[in-house]
């Protein structure tokens, strides 16, 4: 596994992500600045991290989604390979394109910064095969701009496609959008590409894998991309 | 040449924003206020005089970043 974190002005999640894909996958991440043009060589999983990108300025990802080291993030994907963006780095992966939707204000113009309850939409993916399908597991999200949002036939063919990797859920396992944190269409908490290869997800999973800190229900996404990348 | 750019929230997307803004001019008695959407203006400053040049390069600069074309629409507007 040669994962490769990318680094934009403004992010501050990228540590938690190499120490997850290290601590939990065995990995050994590489740090990859923005401005370069290229990936480097071996690349199988580009994590996109969290924070707030150029200050969330004009719209929060824009300006990083149009990044030099962007183009090489979209060949990889082009060719198959696996990318994963987290909080910011979702809506970098919608602002470029390589996801349909975008990523709003909050319903109720909060910040949430807490724990919440994802379901678990499928368990067959190079992201979530450590999983169960319907699983409940805890992950915190911390946010300002996580309602998810989409033009009506890009809704009908994610959800048509089972493309939605995770919803907010209520303690019974049910969906309620007006309950979770943000106002997300049909409590979308992460969306995958066509070809499942291109996660975006605005919760934390890189932040719940050490005992000692809290729940470690974030392990199984960082397993399952290990098992992923093994087998590959 | 002086244009500006104005960015806003297509009329089918939600706009918290605005709504919160709304709220808070009827709290200060301003009166006779139905409804605020929230937007976006930039004043651009172009080379030239070329008013048609001008229009395709202010559509390439909304289309490629100055609005996300899923929730936004924009309009162009020229100094005289």
């Amino acid at each position: 596994m040669k994962p490769a974190v990318i680094l934009f002005p403004g992010s501050n999640r990228e540590q938690d992500a190499v120490r997850a894909l290290r601590l939990v996958a065995g990995a050994k991440p590489q740090v990859v600045w923005h401005a370069e043009h290229e990936l480097p060589k071996g690349t199988d999983l580009v994590v996109l991290p969290g924070g707030f990108s150029y200050g969330d300025y004009l719209r929060c990802g824009a300006i990083a989604a149009r990044a030099n080291i962007m183009d090489a993030v979209r060949a990889h994907a082009a060719r198959g390979g696996l990318v994963l963006g987290i909080c910011n780095g979702f809506q970098i992966l919608c602002e470029a394109g390589l996801l349909p939707g975008v990523l709003v204000r909050n319903a109720r113009l909060r910040f949430v910064c807490r724990e919440v309850l994802l379901r678990v939409e499928r368990a067959d993916t190079p992201f979530t095969k450590a999983y169960r399908k319907g699983e409940l597991i805890r992950i915190p999200v911390a946010h300002g701009e996580g309602n998810f949002t989409a033009s009506e036939a890009n809704l009908a063919r994610i959800e048509g496609d089972g493309r939605v990797a995770f919803r907010y859920a209520r303690r019974d396992g049910q969906i309620d959008e007006t309950d979770g944190p943000n106002g997300a269409i049909n409590g979308i908490a992460g969306i995958y590409s066509e070809k499942f290869n291109v996660l975006g997800m605005m919760p934390h999973p890189e932040n719940y894998i050490e005992p000692e800190i809290g729940p470690t229900d974030g392990r199984g996404l960082f397993e399952s991309l290990a098992g992923a990348l093994k087998a590959a | 040449m002086k244009a500006r750019v104005i960015v806003t929230l297509k009329s089918a997307v939600l706009d918290p924003q605005g709504k919160a803004i709304e709220g808070a001019l009827r709290s200060l008695g301003v009166a006779g206020v139905q409804s605020v959407r929230q937007g976006k203006v930039f004043d651009v400053e172009l080379a030239g005089n070329d008013r048609t040049a001008a229009e395709g390069a202010l559509k390439d600069a909304c289309d490629k970043l100055l609005a996300n074309t899923v929730i936004e629409t924009y309009k162009v507007e020229f100094a005289e």
